[in-house]
């Protein structure tokens, strides 16, 4: 068992005496039975830990967490972080997971974790390889503070009014600010959880580091595999299992409600056109399909779809929405949105004083764009830094615009930031496309790896260029080569899509920051010169 | 610049059924031959809300910078600091020619964390030879370019 870090701090009120002498005669016991661990080498009962204290205190220990940690090192010097996570691992970033990970050729990549960018550059999914961090014992004492990671322990229970928190061991951590990055948990289908243990085992709920290493597990055992959910991460791990079907003896199969993947996201011409792609990519795609039931019947899964079509396969994927993490709601004293899911929080992404809630689990105020919850990496990235800035100080809203992507293979990809919901007036400007306009190309050019703009480990210079093979002379026989999507709202952009079109986001940025009515979007659509490169 | 006729689009100008989702296909060529008459807000410099690159407005460093990546927040942060800011405020001849001692802490603390400094000896060198080169103040922007270059 971790010997935890027991200073105690001391209160100067002059209440506090009788405190100080009860706390001696806990120091007196603690180091007699301190010694009696030291000669006996049994474990500290819980009951007589004291709280800890930490200036800063991160629940949870991904993205937003990380981004937090780190803009708070970066502005209050020899800052003393505490990142608690219910993961056994360190902080690391999510898209790998369901991108490419897969792609690798690295038979270990399991182990690794490690997968080589569009532009060759190798790199881990951890944010920071372990050395980075300092132990939660010395983070005390140590002169000019440092980040210290708590893996496998959950916060159970939060006294807001005593600025403290309590584990699942029963330690209590007090703090002086406190960050919720508590982020989801993948949400599960009715059906699913009705059907029994059977079906339940050969359901794969994809979200973490853990989840990645079963399911590459399983794909390589089994016939076929069934994903249900349309939506990014439904069809990004599609496409990934549809390339490797190719290798192995692998059926793979993508079913869901919509007319087309990303049916709730891209106008109904893309959508379709993306569904082809993916179709491409070696994947039975089942549109329209909504899953009455699922039964096990001799080691295989049968799932009945609502307008009779049967589908039989030997395992699940369920990729139908996050659940966002609000277990610490009730204790906390903290509002849950009813609309988004999620804390409630203020432009700032404050809750209540002193504590602050960022990622998957933050419900906000975007100025421009109206109270939303945002679930992409790019937004954890930006909100925990700004959570990070606001903890030392700043008090800034939420105003840079986060940004997402989804890459269907090496020639086609796009990024997108703002409101980005089919449901809502489109406009679409295309051009041809040439080998250029693919997403290996762009990060060639620009020399970055992962596509976020903000991404924690970006740097002000370009890294030396490694040589790379000239891209692949794929012109794109169909219309929708490279274009821009808006999606308005009132006559104002509030969405855009840059369609195979990169290094292009300051623009679409500034264009939704702006929050103009555009009388003519052609013109716009201008502003992005998808003809000069 | 590319040469616009060179490139070789199909005028098409379609509707969908759909009168939500408009779609137009362009001839680069021509559509988008003339500047654009969007008008663009103008940016304000000193927007508090705006994020900043390595070096406020004020002239102060932004160690939040994303391009900074970990170097500020790391174990060596705060020698990084300490070096780095020397290095800003620097108005000597030969800039940062006075922070010797700064870099040198900086440099011990990297090679105590080789994984997360790597080949930090090859790279402390290039800074000592760039800095032996002279520098105007009205380079420092670019100087402090080639200091992150050299890490």
């Amino acid at each position: 068992m971790r010997i935890q870090d027991h200073t105690l701090t001391l209160s100067l009120s002059p209440a506090s005496a009788f405190c100080l002498s009860l706390s001696l005669l806990f120091i007196f016991i603690f180091f007699q039975i301190f010694l009696l661990h030291f000669l006996s080498g049994d474990s500290l009962p819980a009951s007589l830990q004291f709280p800890s204290h930490t200036p800063y205190l991160l629940i949870g220990g991904g993205t937003a967490s990380f981004a937090a940690a780190r803009s708070i090192r970066a502005r209050d010097p020899g800052a003393k972080v505490l990142i608690v996570t219910d993961e056994p691992v360190p902080p690391y970033m999510r898209p790998p997971l369901s991108k490419e990970l897969w792609f690798s050729d690295d038979p270990s990549v399991t182990e690794t974790l490690r997968f080589k960018q569009w532009n060759g550059k190798e790199r881990s999914i951890y944010f920071q390889p372990p050395s980075f961090y300092i132990s939660a014992e010395e983070l005390d004492g140590a002169e000019n503070g440092g980040v210290a990671v708590l893996t496998s322990k959950t916060v159970v229970h939060m006294d807001v009014r005593g600025n403290k928190i309590k584990l699942d061991d029963n330690t209590e951590i007090s703090y002086d600010k406190c960050l919720i990055a508590t982020g989801g948990v993948p949400r599960s289908l009715q059906v699913i959880e009705r059907a029994g243990e059977e079906v339940m085992k050969r359901t794969t709920l994809f979200r973490k580091v853990s989840d990645f290493k079963s399911l590459d597990k399983v794909s390589r055992n089994i016939k076929s595999i069934t994903i249900i959910g349309g939506g990014f991460l439904g069809s990004e791990l599609a496409c990934a299992l549809g390339r490797r079907s190719t290798e192995c003896d692998l059926e793979v199969i993508q079913m869901f409600p919509e007319k087309g993947n990303m049916g709730k996201v891209l106008p109904e011409y893309l959508s379709n056109w993306t569904t082809e792609k993916v179709k491409k990519e070696g994947v039975k795609v089942i549109s329209e399909a909504l899953v009455k039931s699922v039964v096990c019947k001799d080691e295989k899964l049968e799932i009945q779809l609502k307008d009779g079509r049967l589908v039989k396969t030997d395992h699940i994927v369920a990729a139908v929405g996050l659940e966002p993490n609000v277990d610490l709601a009730k204790s906390a004293g903290l509002e849950v949105d009813s609309d988004f899911g999620g804390f409630r929080v203020n432009a700032e992404l404050q809750a209540r004083s002193n504590i602050w809630v960022a990622g998957d689990a933050a419900c906000f105020y975007d100025i421009r764009l109206g109270r939303r919850r945002v679930e992409h990496h790019d937004h954890a990235v930006v909100s925990g830094r700004l959570a990070g800035e606001n903890m030392t100080g700043a008090n800034k809203p939420y105003w840079h615009q986060s940004m997402f992507w989804s890459d269907l293979g090496p020639d086609v990809g796009y990024e997108a930031i703002g409101i980005v919901d089919s449901s809502l007036p489109t406009v679409g400007v295309f051009a041809k496309a040439t080998s250029k306009d693919t997403p290996k190309a762009a990060t060639e050019k620009s020399g970055t790896g992962i596509r976020s703009e903000s991404e924690t480990e970006d740097t002000a210079v370009s890294p030396v260029a490694s040589p790379t093979p000239a891209p692949p002379a794929v012109l794109q026989k169909d219309e929708y080569g490279k274009g821009v999507i808006f999606y308005l709202r009132d006559k104002v952009v509030v969405g855009i899509i840059l369609w195979n079109v990169f290094n292009r986001m300051p623009v679409a940025r500034k264009i939704i920051k702006d929050g103009e009515q555009h009388v003519d979007l052609n013109e716009v659509a201008k502003l992005f010169n998808i003809h000069d490169d | 610049m590319t040469n616009k006729t060179q490139r070789c689009y199909i005028l098409k100008l379609v509707k969908t059924e759909d009168k939500q989702q408009i779609l137009t296909f362009i001839n680069g060529g021509t559509d988008h031959a003339t500047p654009s008459s969007a008008e663009l807000i103008e940016e304000d410099p000193n927007d508090p809300y705006e994020e900043r690159g390595l070096i406020f407005p004020s002239g102060e460093i932004n160690w939040n910078c994303p391009c900074l990546g970990g170097m500020a927040s790391g174990p060596c942060g705060t020698e990084f600091k300490d070096a780095f800011s020397c290095f800003h405020y620097s108005k000597e001849e030969v800039k940062g020619s006075e922070c010797l001692e700064q870099f040198r802490a900086m440099q011990e603390c990297m090679q105590r964390y080789p994984e997360l400094y790597p080949q930090e000896d090859e790279k402390v060198q290039e800074y000592e030879r760039s800095s032996e080169t002279k520098q105007t103040s009205q380079d420092s922007a670019s100087a402090e370019t080639s200091f992150l270059q050299s890490l």
